[in-house]
């Protein structure tokens, strides 16, 4: 045959005959086998195979969750209830896309810390962050719109109160609202756009996701080190080495997530949404879920209905800038003496923020509330940029392998089979 | 030993759950429940003689419109609780449910049938609320899911609490506390002031099982039944999910070793 022939390692016939005509198993083998990986990625890594798993569940369960769901104010409510009683199993479904939802963002909030504190965002990798971000927005887009279709009173009063933020907007900020809402108030029509905005929004992300990868494999992951990696020395192929860390992860992470689903189903949620909504009852206190905490805190934090609504979107925002925002030439905290520690200084604001928003702003809680939206923004803005300027790096191991191996002390000799491209 | 591992991973949890931060309101005793836990079952008998206390009680005033009769059957979700089709159709037979329109476009009542939703106490929500004194008594299919709160709720025993202590908190109201006309005291709704008047006291049913219908018991099994009515399915949910973890466990573990064999050369 002209063109090139498969490179595919099989003696399958059919294998070759198949992949000598569309490529997808030397794809395949490229993509998920022999990709050099770094040889020093530590578990903190393994948030991002996580992550897509998690994406995957969701869509899944969520397709068949569809299959019973009735996007009708009358119906919603009983129809999520009749899943979990009359369809076989359909309450496994319904506690694994509920839990599910929490358990995607638990991952890909470790998964963003991870990539702040190696400096995963530095050059080259600025877009591949950027992506990043941008999963995380539209994460959050499909959660709040999710949250909404069981028609509880959380459901209700959430969307009342996160589609309100939008009349603080002068002028156009009304006619927004409505158009938005389909309606002066969430009902019908809200909850049937927002369903189909529910079902559409998980294939963007997994679009996006595919961008994230592509941005991925042109420069290869970053490491612990957040050196370079310099030659084959430095790297291990990802089959078998990071296949079986990967499923050992995922063992891991399956036992926590079963232990929610089947043992502490409504553990994470309001008991508020097992009440059907009712619009002329509000809740005595209206809470969004816990992954958005942090960001309604800030919101809740300024006096000033627009400028709160600004700094909780700028919060997220400033995220994009990141790349732009730490100056510092180092990539891994591991060598910035100063920045290491101010890193769980924003683990901790991050915390102290999201337990600040699950309360009424009252007495002590609107004190850290502002202290920590305060310090959030500082942290970005100021502090930063000068510790990239004033901090004195440790100085960088020479490469990858020279770090490793003076570490545990094995002759760095061990060259790794097929570690080549 | 799962207790200690679902302890563990409550701690995360805790630290973001919005229903584990309380408001300054009572919280009702914790009661021991033959369905706590991993590897907790519904009491039978208890589940009967509460749908007892259900039917002949509280149907007067709550509706439980996500129930049919067949539910109570073997053939309901998660194998009812414990009547025989025979029992389940002559409970059935003792209601009158609306049906229509025949032939000649009317509405008519027959006898109830296995299939028929729980026919509730009032036509719609204005009639409840009318014959209340104002507040419209809440339908109790999931009550139990939508009450309660601390670890209690975290671990699906909150809203089972609750429902007991409400059932057993009728006090006098404390000295200074305007209790506005109408209302009962309650210590553990939320305000205190309860529009329902105390619908138990010892003796209110009498048990055909022949246990003794003290006001506590009664509330126990009503409150067991009811929390049966909100997830049908626990039982199995807990038993295939101990499975699970076990598979899972196990899988790990298997994980684990053929991690360290194939790292062994790079480290
Ligand atoms: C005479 C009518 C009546 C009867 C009988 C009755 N209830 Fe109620 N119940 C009410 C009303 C009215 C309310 C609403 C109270 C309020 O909102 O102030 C209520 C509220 C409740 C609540 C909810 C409290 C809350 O947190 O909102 C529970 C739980 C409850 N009843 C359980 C029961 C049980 C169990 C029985 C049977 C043993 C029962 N009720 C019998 C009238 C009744
Ligand atoms: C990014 C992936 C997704 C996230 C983060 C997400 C999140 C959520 C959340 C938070 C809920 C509310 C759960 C509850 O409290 O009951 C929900 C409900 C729902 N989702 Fe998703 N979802 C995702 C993907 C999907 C997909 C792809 C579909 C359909 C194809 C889907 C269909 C549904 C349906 C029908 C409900 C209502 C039933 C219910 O409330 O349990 N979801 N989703």
């Amino acid at each position: 045959m002209s063109g090139t022939p498969s490179t595919v390692r099989t003696n399958n016939r059919l294998v070759k005959w198949i992949d000598t005509r569309l490529p997808i198993f030397s794809f395949m083998q490229d993509a998920a086998m022999d990709y050099p990986e770094p040889r020093n990625l530590n578990y903190w890594w393994n948030f991002g195979s996580l992550a897509g798993i998690m994406l995957v569940i969701m869509i899944v369960t969520g397709i068949f969750l569809a299959m019973q769901y009735t996007p009708h104010v009358d119906h919603a409510f009983n129809s999520v209830e009749r899943l979990m009683r009359d369809v076989n199993y359909g309450w496994l479904l319904r506690y694994l896309h509920m839990n599910g939802a929490s358990f995607f963002f638990i991952v890909v909030y470790i998964h963003i810390f991870r990539g702040y504190y190696y400096g995963s965002y530095k050059e080259p990798r600025e877009l591949l962050w950027m992506l990043g971000v941008l999963i995380l927005l539209l994460m959050m887009a499909t959660a709040f719109f999710g949250y909404v279709l069981p028609w509880g009173q959380m459901s209700y009063w959430g969307a009342t109160v996160i589609t309100n933020l939008f009349t603080a907007i002068p002028v156009i900020g009304n006619p927004i609202h409505t158009w938005l809402l389909g309606g002066f108030a969430v009902d019908n029509p809200t909850l049937n756009r927002f369903f189909s905005l529910h079902y559409l929004l998980p294939f963007v992300i997994a679009g996006v996701v595919g961008l994230h990868l592509i941005a991925l494999r042109q420069h290869g992951s970053n490491n612990p080190l957040g050196i370079a990696v310099k030659g084959p020395q430095d790297q291990i192929p990802f089959h078998p080495y990071y296949t079986i860390k990967d499923m050992f992860g995922l063992g891991v992470f399956l036992i926590i997530y079963a232990i929610f689903v089947f043992e502490l189903p409504n553990a994470l949620g309001d008991p508020q949404n097992y009440i059907q909504a009712n619009p002329l009852q509000t809740p005595s206190e209206i809470v969004p879920e816990w992954y958005l905490l942090p960001f309604y805190a800030i919101l809740r934090s300024i006096p000033d209905k627009l400028i709160g609504v600004l700094a909780m979107f700028a919060a997220i925002f400033i995220l994009f800038l990141l790349p732009w925002l730490d100056t510092s030439r180092v990539r891994s905290s591991y060598f910035r003496p100063i920045h290491k520690w101010v890193f769980w200084l924003l683990v901790i604001d991050v915390v102290a923020l999201g337990t600040v928003g699950a309360h009424r702003p009252e007495g002590a809680y609107i004190v850290v509330g502002r202290i920590a939206t305060f310090y959030y923004f500082l942290h970005f803005i100021v502090l930063l940029p000068l510790i990239g300027w004033f901090e004195r790096p440790l100085p960088l191991p020479e490469s990858i392998a020279a770090a490793v191996t003076k570490k545990s002390g094995v002759p760095s000799a061990s060259a790794q089979p097929g570690a080549a491209e | 030993m799962m207790r200690l591992a679902t302890i563990a991973a409550l701690g995360a949890a805790l630290m973001f759950s919005p229903a584990a931060f309380a408001q300054e309101e009572i919280e009702a005793p914790h009661q021991d429940w033959s369905f706590a836990g991993v590897f907790g079952t519904f009491d039978r008998g208890s589940l009967q003689r509460g749908f007892q206390v259900y039917n002949e009680v509280c149907s007067n005033c709550h509706s439980m419109k996500l129930l049919h009769y067949r539910d109570l059957g073997p053939d309901g979700p998660g194998g009812g609780i414990g009547f025989s089709d025979a029992e389940v159709a002559a409970i059935a037979a003792q209601k009158q449910v609306e049906d229509g329109p025949n032939d000649q476009g009317e509405m008519f009542r027959r006898p109830g049938k296995p299939q028929d939703a729980f026919v509730s106490p009032f036509p719609n929500e204005q009639a409840a609320r009318a014959a209340n004194g104002g507040a419209a008594p809440p339908d109790l299919s999931v009550i139990v899911k939508a009450r309660g709160k601390g670890l209690e709720y975290l671990w699906g025993e909150g809203g089972p609490d609750y429902v007991y202590g409400i059932l057993n908190g009728f006090t006098d109201a404390p000295k200074g506390f305007a209790l506005p006309q109408g209302k009962m005291y309650n210590t553990y709704f939320p305000g205190h002031a309860i529009s329902m008047p105390p619908p138990l006291a010892d003796s209110t049913v009498k048990f055909q099982d022949g246990t003794k219908a003290t006001l506590a018991q009664e509330a126990h099994d009503v409150a067991t039944f009811l929390t049966w009515a909100a997830e049908p399915y626990m039982e199995d949910r807990k038993q295939t999910g101990a499975k699970a973890i076990l598979f899972l466990l196990a899988m790990t573990g298997v994980l684990y070793g053929a991690k360290r064999k194939v790292w062994k050369d790079v480290h």
